[in-house]
């Protein structure tokens, strides 16, 4: 059993339903040569980096699915390159790797990089290092401080009200 | 008494001290990697969408073809450029 990934871009121009009968056609297609398909990604519109036959976006879709053979690929691809629909297509073999990353994708083990962001600061050799100086240059200065800072606001709130009348009576 | 945080440098003493260069794929045990996450590959081009070299990224030989390739698929399904200025 091989598993493979289809992705291809529809022309943005065509209708909603246009554009979802397309991606039917290529599910049936599948279907129809004894392929098993695990997962339909719809992934929307999105802004393409690069402008292809004048077109600054697409509609990504990612079909993935199982074959006993490799033999429908040529047929799908044929089909992909022959529909002007289409403005964008790769087909890809997924390693055992590739089908376990994308089903802990869909069932939310694995997210979006941006998550794995803030994971990976956590493990990284700068985080841990800067908050802990921090504390323990916040408390020093308190110890030492402490009698330092006790006194004078002993001293300062005396003069505060002193001024504060004599202001009141001038005025 | 004077201890090892109380001292002050007038040059940063970290500075010049290059951190060891790791592999994230085996240190965090990456075994695959999407060719559909923009934002995971953008780690590893520059600004103008270029491959880094290993010598900057750290990766293992194994894994840096394997980031070559998501790269490549990448760019043919227009999710990353070609070429670009001020990529990030």
């Amino acid at each position: 059993m091989n598993h493979y990934e289809v992705n291809f871009i529809i022309d943005p121009v065509l209708s909603g339903d246009e554009i979802k009968s397309t991606a039917k056609v290529y599910e049936s297609l599948l279907k129809d040569n004894e392929c098993q398909i695990v997962h339909v990604n719809e992934m929307g519109l999105k802004q393409l980096a690069y402008p292809i036959n004048k077109r600054t976006s697409g509609v990504y879709y990612c079909i993935e699915f199982s074959s006993l053979t490799g033999g429908i690929i040529a047929k799908l691809e044929l089909a992909l390159r022959r529909d002007e629909r289409i403005i964008r297509h790769l087909s890809v073999k997924l390693d055992k790797y590739g089908v376990k990353y994308n089903d802990d994708r869909r069932t939310g083990k694995i997210t979006s990089y941006k998550k794995k962001e803030k994971k990976k600061v956590d493990g990284d050799v700068v985080a841990p290092v800067a908050p802990a100086p921090a504390p323990v240059v916040a408390e020093k200065p308190v110890v030492a401080e402490k009698p330092v800072v006790a006194e004078p606001p002993v001293v300062t709130p005396p003069p505060a009200p002193v001024v504060a009348p004599v202001s009141n009576e001038e005025e | 008494m004077a201890s090892r945080d109380d001292i002050k440098f007038l040059s940063n003493p970290t500075i010049g001290q290059s951190r060891k260069k790791y592999c994230r794929f085996k240190k965090f045990g990456i075994k695959y990697i999407d060719y559909k996450d923009s934002d995971f590959l953008l780690q590893f081009v520059n600004e103008q969408g270029k491959l880094l070299p290993r010598r900057i990224t750290g990766n293992s030989l194994k894994y840096q073809k394997l980031v070559a390739v998501a790269v490549k698929r990448a760019r043919h399904l227009a999710i990353l450029p070609y070429v670009t200025d001020l990529l990030k």
